[in-house]
């Protein structure tokens, strides 16, 4: 995906933390976060972002009751005339690591 | 801005500070808290947490946790701790505060826990208007002991002690804790929330910190009533709890502010620091008297009958029952008993065990902590307490290889796959009778008509009584045909 067009916000699940409630399904406005097909280790299915559509509004962190199960993050511009690379491989990374 | 390109993420959200990086509680789930999946108690701490780590007090901080489902708060707050005993929190918060003056201190309590058993605490904590802060979590029942009703319990609503549903006639109408304590002089802030939606879960995070703040300003004493879901006993999905908070519970306790004196409340300097320890004796006048010198340590007299036995298991097993049966035909024998149940306190799995003696002299206490036998079902629980074992006493294990590095010399052992000759025998539920059978033989401590009257009385279903019959002997024949001696 172009780094321009990528979302404002990227959403990070830790799937050894969260339980399957779903609370941040129901609270994430742009509806951009649905339940995993697959069980973690404990046996929960988990939260999964969907990879794209996140506005780093943070209300599912807010609603989910597991201290470090959700991390949001905020995408951090800087102006077109700096394309900055580098940094942008490091934002891929991010958008890798999350699932 | 977004005509720019992203060069990079930065966490807005994330784990709090003041929580540890892994819980060790337990060997597993260090990643995760014991709460249920959806359970309020995990988000306000998170709220907790993070008011903590805003207003910089983490290295001052002190948590009190209370009994009930949040007992193990301290697990995961990287805070002082203390744990109170049921409904106490408030009086040990007191103490905290006023020993340790640069200290904040939260009581955080459930509605179990605050409105019955503590009420009086409470009550005069807020009246003395304690410069701390309470957490008031209120899911209308109890919910660790799995659902007695609470004096929060709605109208209608059923428990287990109300399973016609709680009624005006018979258990009085719900306690309303804020609107009670609003009309003292003393505290200064008293604020009703929930965790009914998103905006009602916002505002919630910021009653709890504005009413940490108002302890770091000295102001006096803040509670914050959270409405919040137990999807276990309430019996609901997590997100139909979560509507069930606003939709009905919110009816019978409306959120607001019910008590504000922030604006005019008077910041009275700290109280004086409490007299050190040492000079207490002599402040209360009480000598300290000498103990009588050479005073010959008392030896237990050997009994016929002083069995210390310690059952242990995973839930399931049989282990509260295996228990049952010893103690119960103990007392059929004419014994003096004593029958000490122990579970852990999480609603799901986790193991148990049990506390049994039988004596001919009363008992002391009914706590087993150095056993005489050890009947453990599993190999945790061997593990958890092989070492406590009384020399010369024995070890009745389930398992065919008995871990070597639990080898004690001066002990017995009769390791046996119990389970798999329970199977044998057509239902691995006998296990713990097979066992049972075992330790009666060995031990020669009941006659057997006492041991089939305590069946007869605790197992209600006649095919079961028949298949612990038939168990019971299989063990004691196990014991007869084994080396062990
Ligand atoms: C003195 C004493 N009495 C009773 C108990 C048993 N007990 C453990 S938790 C609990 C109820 C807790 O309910 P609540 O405060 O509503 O907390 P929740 O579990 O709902 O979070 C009770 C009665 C106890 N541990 N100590
Ligand atoms: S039983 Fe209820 S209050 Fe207790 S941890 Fe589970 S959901 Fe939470």
């Amino acid at each position: 995906m172009e780094a321009e067009k990528r979302s404002r916000g990227l959403l990070k699940v830790d799937v050894d933390e969260c339980k399957g409630c779903g609370l941040c399904v129901e609270a994430c406005p742009p509806h951009v976060i649905s339940m995993s097909e697959k069980l973690n280790h404990y046996g929960y299915r988990t939260a999964t972002y969907v990879g794209e559509g996140c506005t780093a509004c943070g209300i599912c962190f807010m609603v989910c009751p597991e201290p470090g199960a959700i991390t949001v993050l905020k995408a951090v511009y800087r102006a077109s005339d700096e394309p900055g690379r580098s940094l942008r491989a490091e934002a891929k990374e991010v958008a890798c690591a999350s699932n | 801005m977004s005509s720019g390109l992203i060069a990079e993420y930065e966490v807005v959200q994330g784990k709090a500070k003041s929580f540890y990086d892994t819980y060790e509680r337990k060997d597993e789930l260090q990643h995760q808290t014991h709460y249920c999946p959806g359970c309020g108690h995990g988000t306000i701490h998170k709220m907790l947490a993070r008011a903590i780590d805003e207003l910089g007090i983490q290295d001052r901080t002190i948590l009190v946790s209370p009994v009930g489902c949040s007992v193990f708060a301290y697990y995961y707050f990287d805070v002082g701790n203390v744990q109170a005993a049921h409904g106490r929190a408030p009086a040990v918060a007191t103490a905290l505060k006023r020993s340790r003056r640069d200290s904040i201190v939260v009581s955080y309590q459930g509605d179990g826990d605050l409105s019955a058993i503590g009420s009086a605490e409470i009550l005069h904590a807020a009246n003395r208007g304690e410069n701390i802060t309470v957490i008031f979590v209120n899911n209308a029942i109890y919910s660790m002991t799995g659902g007695q009703f609470a004096p929060t319990t709605l109208l209608g609503q059923k428990s287990t002690t109300t399973p016609l549903g709680r009624s005006a006639q018979h258990e009085g109408y719900p306690l309303h804790v804020s609107e009670l304590l609003a009309t003292l002089e003393a505290p200064v802030y008293i604020e009703r929330v929930a965790l009914g939606d998103n905006k009602q879960i916002a505002q919630a995070a910021k009653a709890i910190k504005r009413a940490m703040e108002n302890q770091v300003k000295g102001l006096g004493f803040s509670l914050i009533e959270v409405l919040s879901p137990c999807p276990t006993v309430w019996k609901m999905q997590p997100v139909q709890a979560q509507q069930w908070v606003h939709d009905v519970m919110e009816k019978t306790f409306p959120l607001g502010v019910f008590k504000d004196r922030t604006k005019e409340a008077h910041v009275w300097p700290a109280r004086d620091a409490a007299p050190p320890l040492e000079t207490i004796p002599e402040i209360l006048g009480v000598a300290h008297e000498e103990l009588p010198e050479g005073k010959a340590e008392m030896r237990a007299q050997v009994k016929d009958v002083d069995l210390h036995v310690r059952v242990a298991g995973f839930g399931g097993q049989g282990v509260l029952l295996l228990g049952e049966v010893l103690a119960e035909a103990g007392l059929d024998a004419g014994l003096e008993v004593s029958w000490l149940p122990s579970y852990g306190p999480e609603m799901r799995s986790g193991t148990s065990n049990c506390h049994v003696r039988l004596s001919k002299e009363p008992i002391d206490s009914p706590l087993v902590t150095v056993p005489n036998v050890l009947v453990a079902m599993n190999e945790p629980s061997l593990r958890k307490f092989d070492a406590s074992v009384k020399p010369g006493g024995w070890v009745i294990y389930n398992g065919d290889a008995f871990p070597e590095d639990c080898v004690r010399e001066d002990v017995h052992v009769l390791a046996l796959p119990f389970t798999q000759v329970a199977n044998e025998l057509g239902d691995t539920r006998a296990a713990n009778m097979v066992m049972l059978g075992a330790l009666l033989e060995m031990t020669g401590a009941l006659p057997q008509e006492s041991v089939d009257a305590a069946l007869k009385r605790l197992v209600k279903n006649p095919r079961f009584v028949e298949l612990d019959e038939r168990a019971l002997a299989r063990g004691r024949e196990l014991y007869r045909n084994s080396a062990v001696r």
